[in-house]
């Protein structure tokens, strides 16, 4: 029940050489893809462009087409609220809960925010938020 | 001193001659007699110690080649007894296994009087102080020329390898007159004293460098010459032959090869001798080597020898120049590296594909080797901490077993070029010019 949480996030894997990251973008763009947050991360080899969008499938499907190396990763999401301090009571909650983040980024629309972070096993996680009174988002409710 | 052995350095070629006769027929009897992998290999070819009669009959002999000191890992061509055996060496060789040498007392002797006529033709005596920044251990190179040194009364400066910035402070505070290095180190040495401020040339005594373990070249010697002011000596061996063996004199027209100790062989593509001058693969047999003898060793190497008497009164061939190799084996830094190898660790990895390639390149004259791999679909993840311990992983072991760090890529999957055959994956960019 917990995987109705689990929200489908694009993870686009960009080889670090100038120019790539137009590229992914023209890709996305090409295949009419929204993006509502992303974040890019980068190892000594390549770099990884991480976003929530909002038709995963088809667009993982479009940007393998093109060759490009993508992969779909199951992250969790928290409602924040967009003001000083916002960030500090996800902090504390995701500190509370004792889990250990991979990685996370936000995502802010006017007073509404969001949350996105990734953990080793998501499904045990958002239980025990949910079970701590917690609200996770839906992928509907982004 | 302008020999340490005259008799020998100055014998006449005929006499020369007579004598490799003399010792290869000897080497072969004993050979014939203690090893069981070379009496195999004789009675393979339908050769006795008998049918060696004159130098031409060498050709009769079967060779040996890497592989075989592979096969017979660790000690199994050694042909004395652990209590005869003074000394291990240990280098890389063309899979995981490492090549064991051995020496008996006699060994560790020949090896050292080698050096010693080699110093003293590069123009060195006990007025000398060397500084070894060779590697001490199991490599040959610190250790042989330590002894080779001390043979000649010279006083040694046992630095080892790193911390240039020390290394520069003793040259400079002690009268040291000659170095042992890498080519290479030779010029990081000279960038070092640039960035502290000592010149080479009027802040230390040093006038001698004895130089190798990795090629350079013509162009390179000239440069370094012109830079420091010292006499840069091209150095010659290998921890098959002992270790480092042979330098040039000071005439610097090719490394003396003392023809009592080895009898080197330049073969053409169908194996038959070249002419003098004339480039092709050396084949060597050690003439006195008693702990883990080599008949008609194929070292991989390609060169020429020249048998016109030296300027310098030596009468003993000059091999010059390396010019390539006839197999993939790179020297990186000093060390010997297989393509083989690292596909090897490549293969210990679950979270890798067979998909690599290697780059060399010389940055400020000092080797770099980059190994790009792709990484297998199913290990690809966006968790950039995991991508790291994956990298370090393979780093760590890579270190391990090739004995020199290389700069890591991990590739995307499906990004490495697809290619046949193994020098392919190979892009040596270093320049000697
Ligand atoms: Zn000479």
């Amino acid at each position: 029940m917990s995987s109705e949480y689990l929200i489908k996030q694009l993870s686009v894997f960009i080889n670090n050489e100038p120019g790539r990251l137009a590229q992914i973008a023209a890709a996305l763009k090409e295949c009419n893809v929204n993006m509502k947050a992303f974040n890019i991360a980068e190892s000594s080899g390549f770099g990884v462009f991480r976003a929530i969008v909002d038709d995963p499938d088809k667009a993982c499907a479009e940007l393998s087409k093109k060759g490009i190396v993508v992969k779909e990763t199951n992250v969790i999401a928290i409602p924040m609220v967009n003001r000083p301090g916002g960030l500090l009571d996800v902090a504390k909650i995701i500190g509370d809960a004792k889990i250990n983040v991979e990685y996370g980024y936000a995502y802010m629309n006017n007073d509404e925010a969001s949350f996105f972070f990734r953990v080793d096993d998501a499904p045990a996680v958002i239980e025990r938020l949910l079970a701590a009174g917690i609200k996770v988002l839906k992928e509907k409710d982004i | 001193m302008n020999y340490w052995n005259e008799k020998m350095e100055t014998m006449p070629l005929n006499e020369i001659k007579a004598l490799q006769l003399k010792l290869l027929r000897k080497l072969v009897s004993e050979m014939y007699i203690s090893s069981k992998f070379y009496h195999g290999k004789m009675k393979e070819a339908g050769v006795k110690p008998d049918d060696i009669q004159t130098m031409k009959d060498v050709s009769k002999l079967p060779m040996m080649k890497k592989t075989d000191l592979r096969d017979n890992y660790p000690d199994k061509l050694f042909i004395r007894p652990q209590s005869e055996i003074l000394r291990y060496h240990v280098s890389s060789g063309t899979t995981g296994k490492p090549t064991i040498v051995g020496y008996t007392r006699n060994d560790i002797e020949n090896w050292s009087e080698s050096l010693a006529r080699a110093f003293v033709s590069s123009g060195l005596s006990n007025k000398d102080v060397m500084q070894i920044s060779n590697g001490y251990g199991l490599f040959t190179g610190g250790l042989g020329k330590h002894y080779g040194a001390e043979k000649i009364g010279a006083t040694v400066l046992p630095t080892g390898t790193g911390n240039t910035a020390r290394q520069i402070e003793l040259m400079r505070d002690l009268p040291v007159t000659a170095i042992a290095c890498t080519p290479s180190y030779m010029f990081h040495i000279a960038d070092e004293c640039e960035r502290m401020g000592v010149s080479i040339r009027n802040d230390t005594k040093l006038r001698v460098g004895i130089l190798g373990a990795e090629p350079w070249s013509e162009s390179m010697r000239k440069k370094l010459q012109e830079r420091t002011g010292i006499l840069a000596q091209n150095c010659y061996g290998t921890s098959e032959l002992s270790g480092p063996m042979f330098t040039e004199c000071t005439e610097q027209k090719g490394i003396h090869v003392w023809g009592d100790l080895c009898l080197m062989e330049i073969l053409d593509k169908n194996g038959d001798p070249c002419a003098d001058g004339e480039r092709g693969e050396m084949v060597i047999t050690m003439l006195q080597k008693e702990a883990f003898p080599l008949i008609r060793y194929r070292i991989g190497d390609i060169s020429s020898l020249e048998w016109e008497k030296c300027e310098c009164g030596r009468t003993h061939p000059r091999l010059q120049r390396l010019s390539g190799r006839t197999d993939d084996m790179l020297i990186i830094r000093g060390i010997n590296v297989f393509p083989s190898q690292i596909e090897d660790v490549i293969g210990e990895m679950d979270f890798l594909t067979p998909f690599y390639h290697i780059t060399v390149s010389s940055v400020n004259y000092m080797d770099n080797m980059l190994v790009e791999v792709e990484i297998t679909d199913d290990a690809l993840t966006d968790d950039m901490i995991k991508m790291e311990k994956m990298k370090r992983e393979f780093d760590r072991r890579l270190k391990d077993v090739l004995n020199i760090k290389a700069e890591i890529k991990l590739a995307l999957p499906g990004s490495m070029p697809r290619v046949e055959g193994k020098a392919k994956h190979v892009t040596d960019t270093r320049s000697y010019e």
